[in-house]
């Protein structure tokens, strides 16, 4: 510490330049640039002739000859700690920084310091400063032109600056709008969009259109067949395809024509047109075989199409009898699906609780893997080839990659029945399933939980689904004889966005999802109204499960260790890989 | 049944499967070393996996259509590991393989080893980079004051400043001569558009201080402590000598908050939207303004609180105390979160910097004291200044103003993130009534001094940010614009629970709430609920659960956990030799490493 403060020795005293400050307002190249901006570098006395507010376009500066030698100021400095004052100011000089006429009622605005100041040191003692320092100085002062639109038309101007000091708390601020966000998602998840109903019985198999999307095929367990278009929400044909269900329907990949199997052992052939005016509703073509067919699928690229039934049938269009079929084991077989990457493969599904994989170059199966229960249906994913779910009876779906059976990529569980369907996202990174317990949910390929679910008061058990080539939308068809039309994310806002629009919804999801574990985000972005019977199922499988849990981890505490093998869930449900 | 069907997967299946894993391991070098034999002969010792994948990609994907045929037939690439498929965001695919035409943007192999951790950590780097450029695109300068060829910059005196600005700034300093009804205290809005004024016999107005337009002017007929502006210049909070009023921008009383009591310091939390009220009676309170209800009050059990400032880095509350210590508040806590001990006497005054580095406190011993917040809490400068200072306020590009009396003194530091330096004043100015409040204008360089002889509006020039940000704060913003962005602010309004010392800390990772949780659930619990229950003996048959023969088995447990204990001690400090020797094999050390950082 100094003492006597710098501000009380005498300025004679201390020569040497002022650190700091000094060094940091003078940059010489700032100066030259800001005087040719603002040039406010005028000594006083120059200004005060000149009028000071006019624009110089360069730096000028006193000379020194104008300047009065700079007094000696040691015992007025003592007198009052050193707080230079304002000098006598030349009267008439000032107006300028006055508040002349102000509005404050009681308010006398003047320049009182400086007057009082004025009297305080006798004006003999030193001579006033003006004009006696080359000082620089530059206010800040704006143009308010620059940052107020000009008419009503324009756009309100906005300048940035992304100072972290003139945004602070950016993580608590960014949490509560990702919290905001996330609420708001679940306020708008309003996923039900229409309800198609027209069918006489329950729906029993659902074939998109490969070309337009609009346009949906279904089939009833009545035999009849409809065909809506989605836009109109409203049905275009009807066909009485079959006596009995209509086990399977499938479209062409031309979208000419369509196909149907059904319970009079006959699979036939439609146009997807209606019949001119005058002629009568009839197929293509009929084929009548043996046995009962159970669904049909069709090549995507080929005039072949598979069918099953007691075997898998693969057949020519042009002809009535099949290429090839083939069996493994003596059941029936419920459903077949050809691979749409790799078009010659089929996978099958039978209720031997077995999965069979069949290449159509080859006259017998490749493999097949043996699960605990059956499986319903399987699906390929239409990205990644070698991919396939399938939809069990023991309420699991199994995602599989067909070069290793032996374990499963994924065990996705959350249905609380059995699944009966399933279907990909044309994306292929997630599926839509439908089950007994009259929802449908949405899964990530690679996660083991769903991330929605699906479900009305009034829809009952969902027999098929179908994920629209869009990706936008999901069709699922129930026993109560209705077609329903979901969105595949829930809160999305339909039709065209604005730009902004657009960066508020990104700019949300980035915010969900780097909040996304947060406890009280967590909780409200997987909060599901559920009803009452899949709420209490899944309350009592929870509790089921715990205890064999429970049992099991009893059973290896007290056997000698390594006499009860650890086997993990994915490998718990598969039962044989045979080759 | 079941046997059946198992016994010939364990027999069948097993044995051949092995087989097939190494035909199938091998498969793929085979393929791969006729691909590029010649930069590695050496091949057939089996390099690394992960070193193969990530030769192996590019190759893949150049020849991808002459592979595709024959992909399903080839080795399963099911990574052994499904951990890795949850990571990183590039690996989308389930199998791993990238089934599109054409290349993918990244090298797979890579985005395979980077964690998501580090692609985060780039990003942000990135962002910062950017942010950083976009400072190229600001408009304007900051304001600076110079002498001529190393003058004392506060030999010049407000007069000299004024004539040699532009009329605009010129225009700026004014005097309101207001002895009548002083000595006032005053307040900027946030945009540094509006100030509100408010004299101790009762006269509050505030106006628009650039274009001189007068809101509101009333008496509330009573001692007026302190007065804030809320959120916007809408709202105006006055600590009476009773209560808490708030009024409008028309001067009309909205609400009298009759639980702030005697208040005496006012301070407003603008994200929080929260108002800190400091009172007599010794409590700090906390007054939600959005819904008006009492977020905490806080009993700071130090006596009257009259001094009081807040950090509008991490919105915690400091107060002086007259022991000469400094207490650090938050609303989520019944105690301070830190109390520094400032001076010998009683603190006069508190104030922080806008990035909450630096803590400026003035004592009655005269001191002037600048701290450091960033955890040490220590003092990096001080001065004894004749007076001492009763009022201290930071500028938004880090200068320091104190009053002393009459006299205002300012110091500015080396720049922005520098704390000024109390060597020299970088500007002085006389009043003409001792100073009684004190505040820079934000986004100006105009300091606001409200004295007894009324309020004074003096130039300082590179005191006020150049550049404001037209989201947050815009002076010149218009009605709609304010109306928007109030709601906007509402809407992210943050929680009064997360104001904290780091306000970063809700984006670390909580490693030690886990261990804190636990040891204050022993304590509330009184024992451990998930320690290990003490071995007691079962009783056996009749006659052989004697006293004895209970002691004996306990004791045999006993011993046996202890030697395990011992077992485990010993075998760690083997691995430990173990490693130390592991080291020492190496080269000996150098002299010269002592020199290595």
């Amino acid at each position: 510490m100094q003492w006597p403060p710098p501000w009380r020795r005498s300025p004679l005293l201390s020569a040497s330049p002022p650190p700091g400050p000094a060094k940091e307002f003078l940059r010489p190249g700032r100066v030259s640039e800001a005087a040719r901006l603002y040039s406010h570098y005028v000594t006083p006395a120059e200004g005060a002739r000149e009028g000071r507010w006019q624009t110089r376009p360069s730096l000028r500066l006193a000379s020194p000859t104008n300047a009065p030698q700079q007094p000696p100021l040691a015992n007025v400095c003592q007198q009052n700690y050193g707080a230079p004052q304002d000098p006598v100011e030349p009267a008439g000089l000032r107006s300028a920084s006055h508040v002349t006429g102000s509005s404050l009622g009681k308010a006398e605005v003047s320049c009182g310091s400086r007057r009082r100041w004025a009297e305080l040191v006798p004006e003999s003692s030193w001579s006033p400063a003006v004009g006696a320092s080359k000082m620089k100085v530059k206010m800040l002062s704006r143009n308010p032109d620059n940052y107020v639109r000009e008419t009503k038309l324009d756009l309100q101007r906005v300048p940035r600056n992304y100072d972290p000091t003139l945004h602070p708390f950016e993580v608590p601020r960014e949490y509560v709008r990702a919290l905001n966000a996330t609420k708001l998602e679940r306020v708008f998840a309003k996923p039900f969009l229409a309800s198609l109903d027209g069918h006489r019985d329950g729906v029993n198999c659902l074939a998109k259109h490969p070309k337009n999307l609009a346009t949906v095929l279904s089939g009833a367990c009545d035999g009849e067949v409809r065909i809506w278009n989605l836009t109109q929400r409203n049905c275009i044909r009807t066909v009485q395809a079959h006596e009995g269900f209509v086990r399977g329907i499938c479209t062409r990949f031309c979208g000419t024509s369509f196909f149907t199997v059904g319970d009079d052992k006959t699979v036939k052939q439609w146009k997807m047109d209606g019949p001119g005016y005058g002629e009568e509703e009839e197929p293509l073509h009929t084929i009548l075989g043996k046995t009962v067919y159970t669904g049909i699928d069709h090549h995507w690229k080929e005039a072949v199409f598979a069918t099953c039934g007691q075997q898998v049938d693969i057949w020519d269009e042009q002809r009535t009898n099949p290429i090839c079929s083939m069996t493994w084991g003596f059941d029936s077989i419920s459903s077949v699906k050809f691979n749409p990457v790799e078009t010659f493969l089929l996978g099958s599904c039978a209720s031997d609780r077995n999965i069979v994989l069949y290449d159509m170059r080859q006259a017998t199966p490749l493999k097949k893997v043996i699960l605990d229960m059956r499986t319903n249906t399987i699906c390929w994913n239409p990205m990644e080839a070698f991919i396939f779910t399938a939809a069990n009876e023991d309420y699991n779906l199994y995602t599989f990659d067909m070069r290793a059976l032996d374990t499963p990529v994924m065990v996705h569980m959350d249905h609380v029945s059995a699944v009966l369907d399933v279907d990909y996202c044309p994306t292929g990174k997630e599926f839509v399933s439908a089950s007994f317990d009259k929802s449908i949910r949405i899964f990530p390929v690679d996660k083991s939980r769903s991330r929605e679910v699906y479900h009305t008061k009034r829809m009952q058990h969902v027999i098929c689904v179908k994920w629209t080539s869009d990706s936008k939308y999901i069709m699922c068809g129930s026993d109560e004889m209705n077609i329903r039309l979901w969105k595949a994310n829930a809160s999305e806002k339909l039709g065209v966005l604005t730009s902004r629009e657009k960066a508020a919804k990104d700019y949300n999801q980035k915010l969900k999802e780097k909040f996304q574990h947060y406890p009280h985000i967590k909780r409200i972005a997987r909060h599901r109204h559920l009803p009452k019977s899949i709420y209490s199922q899944i309350q009592e499988q929870r509790i089921m499960k715990e205890a064999r849990r429970r049992k099991e981890v009893n059973r290896i505490k007290h056997s000698k260790p390594g006499s009860v093998p650890i086997v993990s869930e994915k490998k718990k449900h598969i039962v044989a890989v045979v080759k | 049944v079941g046997e059946m069907e198992t016994a010939p997967k364990s027999g069948r299946d097993v044995p051949p499967k092995k087989d097939k894993l190494q035909t199938k391991r091998r498969k793929p070098r085979r393929y791969w070393e006729e691909e590029t034999v010649p930069t590695r002969d050496g091949a057939s010792a089996g390099p690394p996996c992960n070193k193969k994948n990530r030769e192996l990609r590019p190759q893949r994907r150049k020849n991808a259509h002459i592979l595709k045929k024959s992909r399903i037939s080839k080795k399963p690439q099911v990574p052994k590991k499904p951990r890795e498929w949850k990571n990183p965001e590039s690996q989308r695919s389930l199998s791993g393989v990238n089934p599109g035409p054409g290349s993918s943007p990244l090298p797979r192999s890579k985005a395979k080893t980077r964690s998501r951790l580090e692609v985060a950590e780039a990003e942000e780097e990135e962002t910062s980079i950017k942010a950083a450029r976009s400072e190229l695109l600001l408009a304007e300068e900051p304001g600076f004051l110079e002498g001529e060829d190393g003058e004392d910059t506060a030999k010049i005196c407000q007069a000299d400043i004024v004539e040699a600005v532009d009329i605009a700034s010129g225009a700026k300093h004014f005097d309101l001569n207001l002895r009548q009804f002083g000595p006032y205290r005053l307040n900027y809005s946030r945009t540094g558009r509006h100030l509100a004024f408010g004299g101790r016999r009762g006269h509050v107005a505030a106006l628009d201080w650039v274009t001189k337009k007068l809101m509101c002017e009333i008496n509330v007929m009573e001692a007026v402590r302190d007065i804030r502006f809320l959120h916007s210049e809408a709202l105006l909070a006055v600590a009476q000598n009773r209560w808490l009023h708030i009024y409008d921008n028309q001067g009309i009383e909205l609400h009298c908050i009759r639980r702030c009591d005697r208040v005496t310091r006012l301070e407003f939390l603008p994200f929080h939207f929260l108002l800190a009220t400091a009172s007599e009676t010794g409590f700090l309170t906390y007054l939600d303004v959005s819904v008006g209800k009492i977020v905490a009050a806080l009993n700071a059990r130090a006596g009257r609180l009259d001094v009081m400032s807040q950090n509008p880095y991490n919105a915690v509350i400091h107060l002086g105390h007259s022991n000469g210590t400094v207490s650090l508040w938050s609303p989520a806590m019944k105690e301070p979160l830190a109390k520094i001990l400032c001076h010998r006497g009683g603190v006069r005054a508190v104030a922080v910097d806008s990035t909450g580095t630096y803590m400026a406190t003035s004592g009655l011993d005269h001191q002037l004291k600048i701290f450091d917040l960033r955890g040490t809490y220590q003092p990096l400068s001080t001065r004894t200044l004749p007076h001492g200072a009763g009022h201290l306020a930071f500028s938004q590009r880090g200068l320091l103003v104190a009053g002393m009396g009459d006299v205002v003194n300012i110091w500015a530091g080396q720049g922005k993130a520098s704390p000024p330096s109390l060597e020299q004043p970088y500007l002085t100015h006389r009043l003409s009534g001792p100073v009684h409040g004190l505040q820079f204008c934000p986004f100006e360089d105009v300091l606001g001094v409200g004295h007894s002889g009324g309020i004074t509006s003096m130039l300082v020039p590179g005191a006020g940010e150049p550049n404001f940000d037209g989201l947050e704060s815009n002076p010149y913003r218009s009605r709609k614009q304010r109306q928007e962005w109030e709601v906007k602010a509402l809407l992210e309004k943050v929680p009064a629970e997360l104001i904290c010392l780091d306000p970063r800390a809700l984006a670390k990772v909580d490693v030690i709430s886990l261990e804190q949780g636990k040891k204050e659930r022993i304590e509330r619990l009184g024992y451990d609920p998930e320690a290990k229950a003490p071995f007691q003996p079962k009783p056996k048959q009749k006659g052989r659960s004697s006293t004895a023969s209970l002691v004996k088995r306990k004791r045999k447990v006993m011993d046996e956990e202890h030697r395990d204990k011992v077992r485990q001690s010993l075998q760690q400090q083997q691995q430990r030799h173990k490693e130390v020797k592991a080291k020492s094999t190496g080269a000996w050390p150098s002299a010269l490493d002592r020199f290595v950082r």
